[in-house]
């Protein structure tokens, strides 16, 4: 409060050497970021397809395994009660990620397809009929379409899908025309991979709920940049992947309303998801296991835990920031890269990605000259092939930020890019 | 990945192809006409070709999109596969693919004429199948050809 305000450029200047101090205390964490490519110091901006691993979870992992692996839940011993108690645990912290009350409500998937897979395939036994539709969107992953493919086919039911209007928004005010009494699931992403737009779910479960359908959220990157807090979003189903929040690959959680595990039908049988097998029917185990078939990722569940504990230290709050000032940096260097089209909403809506075309010069030679220089972006169609198809499209390069990316990585971009026109012109 | 690399992956011959292809369009009367396309990446060709009563090739096009390599490749394939009959067009395909596994031998043959500018690409083992598109189109094209030939008349 002394003196005048500072001018907006310097807050502006100030907020990007925090955002930049952050990522590199940060960065210290992530063994693989501390590597060169191409002669030069790694710039990793391929988060959204998987995040890098911080110490934190690579040693949860090992201690794991070094100390206390055995089967869970069936042994007498020590190890299989430690192991047990790992693993419990872990549930008990992913749920507390995702603001669930009952870490009964947390089924453990390989990740966030096995989860849409799940709710798909068991909903959709229990509850799905001829004649009912499911609604999905264009911007979806395909891990969120084709499950809904194949229980539609089965049951006989219909796919109805919300577009996008010019920015990747969901048009939201044709909502009410595709909703019905014949809607069973309504099926959309918290954050699109392709695109990076965040959509309202609070607003969404309130008219889905009110037409007397269910919500799934497809939150495999809303988990990793958002606070997520299931009860207040009010959907049904959550589902996450582990390696996209900085855990390991092969596991993901999928939160659930727990009458609605109770009512549905087993996804897979085998151990555990049993309680007494008899000769020709068995009943279940009580929820989550009946949806947890097989010995399951133990060691994963345990790296998805330290995951969610590594990013509640961070802070949600402290994260979101970095990533509104790294991203409008980003958004504003590119715009002003010439022959650069853009796709997506405003940074105000969108979280951590940026997808974009070169005039002259296609996503994947991009993509392979950035990698040159040590730029790790994607090229393709992100498992997104609507979102293209919307756009008209075969590909985008896309770039996606996380808590370790700083201003700087934007710049060895923007001068990557400089290369890319250089050569194609 | 070096200096040395990008610039042998972006020959100035490639980035020609790619900017101004040879026989770009569709070849009304093609004898066989095939699609291919790489569904990790979405590049795409359909290939045409006019083949004589002795399996000569006397017309190949092709129409598609996708990145500098996949498009270079099969518009520098077209030009080579002109007056060749399809078992010197298939030895090409052999040629280039060698060429694309590193084969420094398959680089120094004159056979492959312009397709040599893409030996850098086997530096790149993820751009290898953007190379072969146009080539995997042609032997696809090839084997409709004479699975028809082989066919009882009349079907
Ligand atoms: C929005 C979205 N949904 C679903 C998935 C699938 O996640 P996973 O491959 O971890 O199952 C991804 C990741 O690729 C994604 O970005």
């Amino acid at each position: 409060m002394n003196g005048p305000a500072a001018p907006a450029g310097a807050r502006v200047s100030d907020r990007r050497s925090r955002a930049n101090a952050f990522a590199a205390r940060a960065r210290r964490d992530f063994p693989a970021l501390q590597q060169e490519v191409g002669g030069k110091p790694l710039v990793y901006l391929d988060n959204a397809a998987s995040t890098q691993k911080p110490d934190a979870v690579i040693d949860a992992i090992a201690d794991y395994y070094r100390h206390d692996h055995a089967n869970v839940h069936r042994g007498m011993h020590e190890l299989a009660r430690r192991a047990t108690e790992a693993y419990e645990g872990a549930r008990r912290k992913v749920a507390r990620f995702l603001g669930a009350a009952d870490p009964a409500e947390v089924v453990w998937t390989r990740g966030t397809t096995e989860a849409i897979n799940l709710v798909a395939s068991a909903w959709g036994h229990t509850f799905l009929r001829e004649g009912d539709e499911i609604v999905l969107s264009t911007q979806e992953h395909h891990s969120n379409l084709v499950p809904w493919q194949l229980a539609a086919a089965r049951a006989g039911a219909r796919l109805r899908y919300l577009e996008l209007d010019d920015e990747g928004r969901l048009l939201l005010d044709r909502l009410p025309e595709l909703l019905s009494p014949r809607t069973g699931m309504v099926a959309l992403s918290h954050v699109s991979n392709a695109l990076g737009t965040v959509n309202p779910v609070a607003e969404i479960a309130e008219q889905v709920h009110a037409a007397g359908a269910l919500l799934l959220v497809d939150g495999a990157q809303g988990a990793p940049h958002l606070p997520i807090d299931v009860a207040a979003l009010g959907c049904d189903f959550y589902a996450a992947s582990g390696h996209k929040m900085c855990g390991p690959t092969g596991i993901g959680a999928l939160w659930a309303r727990r009458e609605l595990l109770e009512q549905m039908e087993p996804y897979q049988g085998g151990g555990e998801m049993i309680s007494v097998v008899e000769r020709d029917y068995s009943t279940w185990a009580e929820v989550p296991h009946k949806f947890e078939a097989g010995t399951p990722n133990v060691a994963g569940a345990v790296g998805m835990g330290a995951a969610a504990d590594y990013l509640t230290g961070i802070g949600h709050a402290a994260l979101a920031e970095h990533e509104r000032t790294v991203l409008e940096y980003a958004l504003d260097r590119l715009a002003a890269v010439d022959g650069i089209r853009l796709f997506g909403p405003p940074a105000d809506e969108r979280c951590g990605v940026v997808s974009f075309l070169l005039d002259h010069a296609h996503a994947h030679d991009v993509a392979t000259i950035l990698d040159a220089d040590g730029v790790a972006v994607r090229a393709g169609h992100h498992c997104a092939q609507l979102v293209m198809k919307h756009f008209g499209v075969a590909a985008t390069s896309r770039a996606s930020f996380y808590l370790y990316n700083g201003t700087e990585d934007v710049d060895r971009l923007v001068e990557g890019l400089d290369r890319v026109k250089a050569i194609f012109g | 990945m070096t200096e040395i690399a990008l610039s042998s992956l972006y020959q100035q011959l490639i980035l020609e192809h790619y900017r101004k292809p040879r026989n770009k369009g569709v070849l009304p009367g093609a004898t066989v006409e095939v699609h291919m396309a790489n569904p990790v990446c979405g590049d795409e060709i359909r290939l045409h070709l006019q083949l004589d009563g002795e399996e000569r090739v006397q017309a190949a096009t092709f129409i598609g999109q996708g990145c500098s390599i996949s498009q270079a490749s099969v518009s520098m394939m077209t030009v080579r596969l002109k007056g060749k009959t399809l078992d010197e067009a298939l030895a090409l395909a052999e040629r280039f693919t060698e060429m694309m596994h590193g084969s420094r031998e398959a680089a120094r043959d004159r056979k492959l004429g312009e397709l040599r500018a893409l030996q850098g690409v086997s530096k790149f083992p993820v751009r290898i199948k953007c190379a072969l598109l146009g080539f995997d189109a042609l032997q696809e094209a090839a084997k409709r050809v004479r699975s028809q030939a082989d066919s009882p008349a009349g079907g």
